[in-house]
């Protein structure tokens, strides 16, 4: 095995968010060359012999003194702090399994609940089928996604449904500065919780959800098309019940003080997922 | 892509959905995905059809090949039928020996093409107790969205209705001839949702599903097979609507059928 | 390979140097690519290559199964080539063969020299190439298939696998032998290669060749591979290219 063209390659786990894709971003293949000026080989890239080359598909972006490629396709690839939607898929005695969508499943280890569990009693909290919201709180190098269900906006979550687009996806669902996400609740009455790994618990009347999972399918196939937010809206307009949306669609507000969809924030659980372009964290410059 | 573990509330959705009498995909308790048949995709085969039920997909191939009858059929040529649910198909699948899936399915199709006396079996004896030939379906699922049963049998009998019979290029007969299909069996597939059943499941349906009931039909008005699936029941009241709704059905699909005649 | 005695050996190459199917020695049968086949894999394609028809699957990274073969420092590449048993002339019984678990490992270990596993460990990549119709050549259109599938599942990798078989009819070196001209030619050589490095990582060989034609040979695979490569991109970037959306909603 020829390891001499592999010492530059970067680990994704360890990228940074994607800035919103804007038009023009070069498409790459694996084996195409990057020209670099000087930039140093950053995730989804690798060095060979002074030029760096494309290691994914995806498109190339530079962050001096990085240049790396965003991938466009594949699963999930875990970061730290990413708020995700999983599925318990095994129960043991002192944690749940999830699957995220991760080339692994995270464990969800009892004490990382609001709960008090005791050993042995993990089912009584989380039954395997449980959908839940937590953040990844720490990737080691064996690949074990740490995962928390302790935070505003994680737990199990009740009703509606989950609805998938690909990861890649994820930033155009929210929107630049959250508008794709606000403009499809402030149309539908839907509450959102959208998880990093393309995941997204919808909830609302039947006619919502239906909307809204039209919407997210449009936004999962054209993605990466310019023009997206207005055929998006084009659509809720036009799919509108007669009366409008707010008569009937609408689910009642709970009685409590808590808000239903629309309002970016009061819903504690949307808080924590919006915002899909933090800075890049500085440990991501180094090695 | 598919979850290997399917949410419960998304379940629970799908069963709220239908007491309302609607579907996840928006469809009506009587409405198929969008459905075509492809005959003649596979050259080598001796007759074949890709046929697409909403994203799933499967090819059949038909072989036949000269060898010996049955002890206790002389007078007959063999049918076999094997479905082939490949790990290409499904993120739920790995490779192995069959499972129990896919062994119902191959046996529910050939159940239907049997008791339909789709083939002429007797037609296919060459000379009695020594040679006839075997007639072999395989049916390859591509594509796993559900209800496989349904796709796999049109699949196989829009095959056999596109088949050539190789008497020549075995030397059986001077020259090959057209496969003589007798009978169009069409299998149509409900499951339960609550109160509600509905035809043509997805995937995730079927995992919702409180029962599971296939219905093969001919275009002679026969019932030839009926399988029921899946943990749940049905009345025979139940039974009976959903084998009238099979009845149309049938005539729908088989229309593909004869519209992909050689 | 050459069946000797056999009755009707056909004229693979006329005095035009014309072949079979009026090719010329160095031209490759048409190839269509296709990304994305299929939608519940993370990464497919399917191709047609001259009369074979190759559908790849790529799932992963994901969790071991079985859970011993399990590596710590990074994933396994696990890949399973298989034939309908329709794809070729006689029926071929379903179920695990010999040819088919060599295929499965060299292709594997093509795969394994330019996937960065490392990246994933403990999970496995699984790689599912189906050969639904069969005229020659089916481990390389598998390969070519499975690579664009990997490209496709967003799998980190050195480059893309262009792979093509090369062989000799009428005493003549020929790139991309069809089936009469395996079954009847007197070598067949497959390989695949990483056009990034313009390193070989599959090559076999069957038949007689002379150091010489065993040069040549090399050398027309390697361009072949290039052409080859050109076709695998453009399949790609025909799936992932970027333009406006049209009109209103679809």
């Amino acid at each position: 095995m020829s390891r001499s063209h592999r010492p530059g390659h970067r680990a994704r786990g360890r990228e940074g968010s994607p800035s919103h894709p804007s038009g023009d971003r070069t498409l790459v293949l694996p084996g195409d060359e990057i020209p670099s000026q000087g930039l140093k080989p950053g995730p989804g890239t690798y060095r060979v012999g002074g030029k760096v080359y494309a290691s994914v598909l995806g498109l190339v972006s530079s962050r001096p003194p990085l240049v790396h490629v965003t991938p466009l396709s594949g699963r999930y690839i875990p970061k730290a702090a990413d708020v995700v939607v999983g599925t318990v898929t095994d129960v043991q005695t002192t944690f749940w399994l999830l699957d995220i969508g991760a080339p692994r499943w995270a464990p969800l280890h009892m004490t990382g609940t609001p709960w008090k569990v005791d050993v042995g009693e993990t089912d009584r909290f989380l039954r395997v089928g449980d959908a839940v919201v937590v953040r990844v709180e720490n990737l080691d190098a064996t690949g074990r996604i740490g995962v928390t269900m302790v935070g505003e906006g994680l737990g199990k979550l009740e009703g509606g449904t989950i609805v998938r687009v690909s990861p890649a996806r994820v930033p155009r669902v929210v929107g630049r500065g959250g508008s794709m996400v606000e403009t499809i609740t402030r149309l539908t009455g839907a509450r959102l919780a959208i998880g990093q790994n393309g995941r997204i618990w919808v909830e609302g009347s039947p006619e919502a959800i239906r909307r809204v999972s039209e919407c997210l399918r449009l936004i999962d196939e054209q993605g990466q098309r310019s023009g997206l937010t207005q055929a998006v809206e084009a659509y809720l307009r036009s799919s509108a019940p007669e009366g409008g949306w707010e008569t009937e669609d609408r689910a009642p507000p709970p009685p409590d003080a808590e808000r239903g969809g629309g309002r970016s924030d009061a819903d504690p659980r949307r808080e924590s997922v919006e915002d899909a372009t933090p800075p890049l964290r500085s440990e991501d410059s180094q090695d | 892509m598919s979850e290997e573990v399917i949410a419960e509330i998304l379940t629970t959705h799908i069963l709220d959905l239908a007491a309302d009498g609607r579907r996840l995909d928006g469809r009506g308790p009587d409405e198929y995905r969008p459905v075509s048949t492809q005959p003649g995709f596979v050259s080598t085969a001796d007759g074949s059809a890709l046929v697409r039920m909403g994203q799933t997909r499967v090819l059949a191939g038909i072989k036949l090949e000269p060898g010996k009858p049955f002890p206790d059929t002389p007078n007959a040529g063999v049918l076999t039928t094997n479905a082939e649910l490949i790990p290409l198909s499904s993120p739920t699948f790995e490779p192995g020996p069959p499972q129990p899936g896919a062994i119902e399915v191959s046996r529910v199709v050939d159940r239907a093409i049997r008791a339909a006396e789709t083939i002429d079996l007797a037609r296919l004896c060459v000379t009695p107790g020594e040679k006839s030939w075997v007639c072999y379906v395989d049916v390859h699922v591509l594509e796993h969205a559900g209800n496989l049963i349904d796709a796999a049998l049109l699949a196989a009998v829009t095959a056999l209705s596109n088949s050539i019979v190789p008497a020549k290029r075995f030397g059986v007969a001077d020259s090959d001839y057209a496969l003589d299909v007798l009978h169009l069996p069409i299998e149509c597939t409900f499951v339960r949702l609550g109160d509600a059943i509905v035809v043509d499941p997805t995937f995730e349906e079927e995992h919702a599903a409180q029962g599971r009931l296939t219905v093969a039909t001919d275009e002679t008005g026969r019932v030839v097979a009926m399988q029921k699936g899946l943990v749940g029941a049905f009345s025979p009241d139940d039974v009976k609507s959903t084998v009238r709704r099979a009845f149309v059905h049938g005539e729908r699909l088989r229309s593909l059928v004869k519209g992909a005649r050689a | 390979m050459g069946n000797i005695g056999a009755k009707d050996v056909p004229v693979l190459l006329s005095p035009e140097g014309l072949r079979l199917d009026g090719r010329r020695l160095d031209e490759l049968r048409p190839i269509r690519i296709e990304a994305g086949a299929l939608h519940q894999a993370d990464g497919s394609a399917f191709v047609e290559w001259g009369q074979n028809k190759v559908m790849a699957a790529v799932y992963g990274p994901r969790e071991v199964h079985p859970r011993h073969l399990q590596q710590n420092n990074k994933a396994v590449i696990q890949c399973k080539y298989n034939m309908a048993a329709f794809a070729v002339d006689e029926r071929k019984r379903p179920g695990l063969d010999r040819r088919s678990q060599e295929i499965s490992k060299v292709i594997a270990e093509a795969f394994e020299s330019v996937v960065f596993a490392e990246e994933f460990p403990r999970t496995s990549i699984d790689v599912y190439i189906e050969v639904l119709q069969a005229n020659a050549g089916t481990r390389c259109a598998g390969l070519v298939a499975a690579s664009v599938a990997l490209a496709d599942a967003g799998i980190p990798m050195v480059d893309l696998l262009p792979a093509v078989a090369v062989g000799k009819i009428g005493g003549q070196i020929a790139l991309d032998l069809k089936k009469e001209e395996d079954n009847f030619g007197e070598a067949d050589l497959p390989m695949a290669l990483v056009p990034q490095s313009g390193r070989l990582v599959l090559l076999q060989m069957e038949g007689h060749m002379t150091e010489e034609e065993l040069g040549r040979a090399l050398d027309l695979g390697v361009k072949g591979c290039r052409d080859i490569y050109d076709r695998m991109k453009a399949a790609l970037r025909e799936r992932y290219t970027m333009t406006p959306v049209a009109g209103g909603a679809a």
